[in-house]
């Protein structure tokens, strides 16, 4: 079990993703990075930025970034940790999420929406990550 | 958290009117020329100028509006400075009207990335009015913009709550004289927005009773509208069920007949209503084993009310297509002129866009890449999905 957002979270997460057969299949014209941006919220007073380099259906590399200028990704997605937990348990669909502006998008969104299926099965990959979230 | 969100709706006889009321000093009137030509946007100036503002019309839109037709207009917009966008005619006219909005607040915005989650303090420079003068793509009530990507041959529907138009004015009198073809691709267009807003994962109790209402009146006055455009009382009752089926539509997303349609349109330029009215009846019953008992409602609601669940879904798509029949819709790919070895060329592109469309994680059975293959092959042929 590993906690929401941390490095071993990230580092299972980007297994998960190179595992799946599904996401390789659907992402196999996807090239673009992202931070997943955890904003502070109760016990957690700093954003925590994870950094994903998404290529062609496979993860070449994800980490914590040691601060938000350390990468210059593409895309960069920001909510707090209750919104992700329901992206990740799929109580919240990441379209509804940012049209409602509870998901923070910044990058080209036609490039996203150019890519609902890889987008859906990376939220899969989180699924398959077994996740404690901090209370 | 979801939204639900709506224009002000102006209807009724001499609707064109409330535009003498408004208050402001200028207005930027979107349109294509052959709506100008029709002399539509002279009457819609001449309230404007009773209200006492200025206008200019910009008339250079084109079917399925590209990012350079939306990015000159927004360069006439910033030259003009309007208080008012006002996007009169189909849904390009009216979606480059709002992607021309975004543009005159925001000019560093690219029209095919506006982002749903960015504020872009459209009300700040100007608001918006749309005008439609056909009954069918309901633009006039919703937050998408559909942007064509002339390179890529893909269209793209991004959204903002921001660019839901302020007012939206539903005149009969503009859409008199339409001629037959366009008010069936229009009207199917309409159908396909109210079932799939019924039938989307996304839909809510807000969403329902429009979609409901707009079924009854689309299958009651569509065949009329279509047999006798003058007929007046059928274009009122098909005006306000194309709105009141993108109230649902636009708050609960369209579903698989919107993914199928929007791919064939980008590749072979089917017309927008033509081709999602095409594969409705063939999504319908690839959702039929998850979806029956919101088929049922609506088969309820018009009327059809002997048998099971699935039997009253299946008499539900039998009224699709003989509806689509009486409209001399083509009822298969083949019937709609594609020739065949074209197609099936064109079918990797197709599944891949269909697949990408984001109106294809809406519904309740999510088709894998070889189901939306099939689904191609049999609408085709015009066979009935029995997978």
């Amino acid at each position: 079990m590993a906690t929401f957002a941390s490095a071993e979270w990230v580092q299972a997460f980007h297994e998960s993703i190179n595992a799946s057969k599904s996401y390789e299949e659907a992402a196999k014209n996807w090239e673009g990075d992202f931070y997943f941006i955890v904003e502070p919220e109760g016990s957690q007073t700093e954003r925590i930025c994870m950094y994903l380099d998404l290529w062609h259906g496979k993860s070449r590399r994800a980490f914590i970034a040691k601060s938000e200028s350390e990468m210059k990704p593409e895309f960069v997605i920001s909510a707090s940790p209750k919104v992700w937990r329901k992206v990740i348990e799929k109580q919240l669909d990441p379209i509804q999420g940012m049209v409602t502006r509870q998901l923070k998008l910044k990058g080209n969104m036609a490039k996203i929406m150019r890519a609902v299926k890889a987008a859906q099965e990376l939220v899969n990959c989180t699924t398959t990550v077994a996740t404690e979230f901090p209370e | 958290m979801w939204y639900f969100a709506n224009p002000l709706i102006v209807f009724g006889d001499d609707a064109l009117e409330h535009l003498s009321g408004i208050q402001g000093k200028r207005a930027l009137i979107v349109t294509d020329r052959n709506v100008a030509k029709l002399g539509f946007a002279e009457r819609v100036g001449n309230e404007l100028a009773k209200a006492g503002l200025e206008y200019q019309v910009f008339d250079e839109v084109e079917p399925d509006p590209s990012v350079q037709t939306i990015k000159h207009g927004g360069q006439v917009a910033l030259d003009y400075q309007p208080d008012w966008l006002i996007g009169l005619g189909g849904g390009s006219s009216i979606d480059a009207a709002k992607a021309i909005w975004v543009l005159y607040a925001r000019p560093d915005q690219e029209p095919d990335a506006i982002n749903p989650s960015e504020f872009l303090n459209l009300r700040q420079k100007a608001h918006m009015i749309a005008i439609p003068t056909t009954s069918g793509t309901g633009a006039e009530v919703t937050s998408i913009i559909v942007v064509t990507d002339v390179e890529g041959q893909r269209k793209t529907g991004v959204m903002s709550q921001e660019v839901v138009p302020d007012i939206a004015i539903l005149d009969t009198s503009l859409v008199m004289g339409l001629p037959p073809q366009i008010t069936g691709d229009t009207g199917m267009d309409a159908l396909t927005h109210a079932i799939e807003g019924y039938t989307s994962n996304w839909r809510s109790d807000f969403t329902d009773g429009p979609a409901l209402i707009a079924i009854k009146r689309i299958f009651e006055y569509l065949p009329c509208a279509y047999n006798n455009g003058s007929d007046a009382e059928a274009r009122m009752h098909m005006m306000h069920a194309a709105t009141l089926a993108s109230i649902s539509f636009g708050n609960a997303m369209a579903g698989l007949a919107h993914s199928l349609g929007h791919a064939l349109g980008g590749l072979f330029h089917t017309p927008h209503g033509r081709a999602v009215g095409l594969f409705l009846p063939y999504t319908m019953e690839y959702l039929v084993e998850t979806t029956s008992n919101l088929y049922a409602d609506i088969a309820h609601f018009i009327g059809i009310s002997n048998g099971s669940d699935l039997e009253v879904t299946q008499a539900l798509i039998d009224r699709v297509r003989n509806l689509a029949k009486t409209l001399n819709q083509p009822l298969s790919v083949r019937e709609a002129g594609i020739e065949q070895t074209t197609y099936e060329q064109a079918l990797p592109a197709l599944v891949e866009r269909a697949e990408n469309e984001a109106t294809t994680i809406t519904v309740a059975r999510i088709p894998e890449s070889a189901d939306l293959e099939r689904m191609f092959r049999y609408a085709y042929e015009g066979k009935p999905v029995d997978f």
